[in-house]
């Protein structure tokens, strides 16, 4: 077979060539948007990268977009509006080059209504502002599906247009700023204290601490606010978080170099004072990255769609936005559609693909009266449906009405806060014995020996390792395709026991299924039929099956009377005999040959008047599961396997998991949430592992919850971490780096005690120089950072991370 | 010594033209997105154009 050229525009196999401008493309769209470009003299698109395009759905029908003409809706998604002007950012998940970023950013001269236009990559957002007299909204979203990145239009993104994320990293990032700026100038303008020995003129003696004086202010009202604000509403709680300790260090360094400066006395601590707020500024910031692209916290409004078209009484269609679809109503779902509510098939055949729902990859048919549960995406042609349920009260929206999605996760307490109250405690009782001391010996000494104990040992060295280590933890978690909420849950992770499993899509391959054969054996001629016969049809079974059949030479016979039955099968007639594939039904299969499950993906095949067997569809586990599960028992974790299926699957899954594991089958979103909190009250510490929404309600509940994302697009519901598909099997090699993660805190930790011993003999013997504050907190805080930062990396390296 | 008052006090506005400019650029989100423009300097918008004025 020769091998097909590959399209110009979508880089895919061409399996028919349309040849235009020397140039071939697999079908009509690709052409289409190949034809605009040229015509736009936009070609550099394909100078870029190679074939960057992505392939045409083809005709999308244009009411699909409909209820972007509506001024409600509309109203949801714009950021601004005026006679001449609207701007408006869509997400959209195709983005993916350098090309992208080209093509989206001329759209200007696609259409001249469009005025500008600017995309972020990171986060896979465009900015859009169009002339709304030129162009509608819906003309601009339609001419974005058409080049092949259609925007994600959701119900959550109507609902908060803008992240806060960006704002809270400005407000970081001026405070960084603002610190550093001080910071390094009065650590400049100290060193003429330190080195001269009291001979530099009187006048610049006391112009110095003046200026330091003016310069510390900004840090401690703007740059050091965080903390006390953190350390007050802890307090506030009756609790000591590590912010508290931090403040009064703070506090006290400040108000003993103030009252020397005042009173003349002396030039403070101030370069110490302001040197640790900016470290730990650096260090919080360093902690917090966050992933631009990724979401966290979303739910099914993130993936329901805005608006829906409604059949009225009178049969005219109008577009309404999904939440006021009633019990009732009648709606229609095109191609590529989402279902928003519960509701009963009155038209047409739907193929409905769950895989956002459970993971489950082959859509399932579902004829006339039956039920399709919201979630489900339609692929095929336009069906009609009543509506049973209203969009908050169906099957798996449901689910978000319990009250875990109320309320916020209370994490466990991190083992930095006792270790901060531990440290807190003792640096009272140092403070309290110093000035006893000095009490009897010379009591001159008690001030500057009190303060000099608070000011030398900061916590400040505690919060660094911490925040230092987690952060170059979550770095290389990010590395390795494992995204984190935040920092926290590498500590959760680190203590889980009990790791429990969704099957479809977190531990199977989706895309990738075992289609195997039973029956008679079938000569290579009759494969060949059934290859040609499934060839006709878009059904994704066919298509499966006409990829799964290899055949030795591509015949071409004279296939007649080719008619495909809706939900039924195939029926054709090749060389006067009939080939009949598909369902029970077609075949007319009598009750004892009859396989009683996995109805759905059995594919049944007759020739002539012999019922030859049937082709079923299975699971395929990721490669390299087993080992990873056997590696996990012998970590001493606990198992569990929690499935929506039957339990047709569980001797596979016992060869994997053993018999201790705990297997649940036909499980229902509740009961798997229901599952998790069973386990908790047996005080497990519980990882879930899932991917569809039917997993959300789990996922929140337990004490760590990763989702699987198998394909970047695809929506994951909230989350404690997002794990892409392709390295779940990696899953024993992250618990075990998360583990050394608490080892490095602690390894830190004893180090920064050892700085803090020589730091509070210093001060306890009331001989704490400016000079050597200077010294030592700047050394002992970056030689922590390298420490935990070299560990922390050793070893991931160690572990294959 | 005391032209030293005066270097001190043009030191400071030298290093406050930096905190400035690095409060502008933050302020203004050139640090909200840090890949896309390092794409974007590189697309020569009129490169077809050119080629085509030159036939």
């Amino acid at each position: 077979m020769n091998k097909s050229p590959e399209c110009y525009h979508c880089g895919e196999q061409c399996e028919t060539v349309i040849t235009i401008d020397d140039k071939h493309f697999c079908c009509e769209g690709c052409k289409q948007v190949y034809l605009l470009l040229n015509e736009t003299n936009l070609c550099s698109y394909y100078d870029l990268d190679k074939n960057p395009g992505i392939k045409a759905k083809g005709k999308f029908t244009s009411e699909r977009f409909g209820y972007l003409d509506d001024a409600e809706l509309q109203k949801k998604i714009v950021q601004f509006s005026s006679d001449t002007q609207t701007n408006v950012t869509f997400e959209l998940p195709q983005m993916h080059c350098s090309s992208c970023i080209f093509l989206l950013e001329n759209l200007h001269k696609i259409n001249e209504g469009v005025i500008s236009s600017r995309a972020n990559f990171q986060r896979k957002e465009v900015f859009i502002s169009f002339n709304p007299q030129k162009i509608s909204l819906r003309k601009v979203v339609e001419l974005l599906a058409f080049i092949g990145y259609e925007p994600s239009i959701t119900l959550e993104k109507s609902s908060s247009r803008q992240s806060p994320k960006a704002r809270v990293n400005r407000r970081q990032l001026y405070r960084i700023g603002v610190a550093g700026f001080c910071f390094s100038n009065i650590m400049m303008l100290s060193f003429p204290e330190y080195f001269s020995a009291g001979n530099i003129g009187d006048g610049l003696k006391n112009f110095f601490p003046w200026i330091i004086f003016g310069l510390s202010l900004p840090v401690l009202l703007f740059s050091a606010s965080d903390f006390f604000v953190s350390g007050f509403k802890g307090l506030r709680q009756k609790y000591v978080n590590i912010d508290a300790p931090i403040a009064l260090a703070i506090i006290v360094t400040y108000g003993r170099s103030y009252y020397e400066i005042i009173s003349g006395t002396g030039a403070g601590y101030l370069d110490s004072g302001t040197g640790i707020v900016f470290f730990m500024l650096v260090g919080r910031w360093f902690q917090n990255k966050t992933y631009d692209v990724l979401s966290f916290e979303r739910d099914y409004r993130s993936y329901f769609p805005l608006g829906v078209t409604v059949k009225q009484k009178d049969l005219t269609e109008k577009n309404i936005p999904v939440t006021d679809l009633q019990k009732g109503n009648t709606i229609i779902i095109r191609n590529e559609d989402i279902v928003p509510a519960d509701a009963i098939l009155k038209k047409g055949t739907a193929y409905i693909d769950y895989s956002f729902v459970n993971g489950e990859n082959t859509p399932v048919t579902i004829r006339s009266g039956e039920l399709i549960y919201a979630g489900g995406k339609q692929t095929g042609p336009a069906i009609e449906l009543e509506v049973v349920n209203e969009v908050s009260q169906s099957y798996i929206t449901e689910l978000w009405n319990n009250s875990i999605f109320r309320k916020q996760k209370q994490g466990d307490e991190s083992f930095i806060h006792p270790w901060s109250r531990f440290f807190t405690i003792s640096l009272f009782s140092v403070a309290i014995a110093a000035v006893i001391f000095w009490w009897f010996v010379n009591p001159a000494n008690i001030w500057p020996a009190l303060t000099s104990v608070l000011i030398v040992a900061c916590p400040c060295s505690l919060l660094l390792s911490a925040t230092f280590t987690f952060g170059n933890m979550v770095r290389i978690f990010g590395k390795n395709k494992l995204y984190l909420k935040n920092a926290g849950i590498i500590e959760s992770l680190a203590t889980v026991d009990t790791i429990v499993f969704d099957k479809t899509g977190t531990m199977t391959e989706p895309n990738k299924v075992d289609f195997r054969y039973f029956g008679k054996n079938l000569s290579d001629r009759e494969k060949s039929w059934l290859q040609q016969v499934s060839n006709q049809s878009s059904h994704p079974l066919s298509r499966l099956m006409a990829a799964t059949l290899h055949v030795q030479q591509a015949a071409a016979d004279n296939i007649t009377g080719f008619r495909e039955h809706s939900g039924k099968g195939l029926e054709a007639v090749i060389d006067d005999t009939t080939v009949l594939v598909g369902s029970d039904e077609i075949v007319h299969l009598k009750s004892e040959v009859k396989h009683d499950e996995n109805k759905g993906s059995k594919v049944n095949v007759q020739i002539g008047n012999d019922y030859k067997g049937y082709f079923l569809v299975s699971n395929h586990y990721r490669e390299g599961l087993a080992e990873t599960i056997a590696g996990l028992r012998k970590a001493g974790y606990h198992l569990c396997v929690l499935s929506g299926d039957n339990d047709s699957e569980k001797e596979n899954l016992q060869s994997i998991f053993g018999i201790t594991a705990d297997y649940k089958f036909k499980q229902m979103p509740q009961d798997k949430l229901n599952y998790i909190k069973h386990l908790q009250s047996k005080n497990h510490k519980v990882l879930m592992i899932g991917d569809g929404l039917n997993d959300a309600g789990a996922l929140m509940q337990a004490d760590a919850g990763i989702a699987v994302n198998n394909n970047h697009t695809q929506f994951t519901p909230a989350c404690d971490a997002i794990l892409d598909g392709s390295r779940v099997t990696d899953i024993d090699k992250f618990l075990r780096f998360a583990k050394s993660g608490k080892k490095i805190v602690t390894g830190s930790f004893i180090l920064s005690i050892i700085y803090n011993i020589v730091g509070l003999s210093f001060a306890v013997s009331a001989q704490l120089s400016p000079m050597v504050a200077a010294i030592l907190m700047p050394a002992s805080s970056i030689s922590i950072v390298l420490f935990v930062t070299l560990m922390s990396n050793i070893s991931g390296a160690g572990k294959k991370l | 010594m005391s032209v030293l008052f005066i270097l001190i006090g043009i030191s400071m506005m030298v290093a406050g033209t930096f905190l400035v400019a690095f409060l502008w650029s933050v302020f203004t989100g050139q640090y909200d997105d840090d890949y896309t423009p390092s794409v974007r300097m590189l697309f020569d918008n009129d490169l077809k154009e050119m080629n085509q004025s030159n036939k």
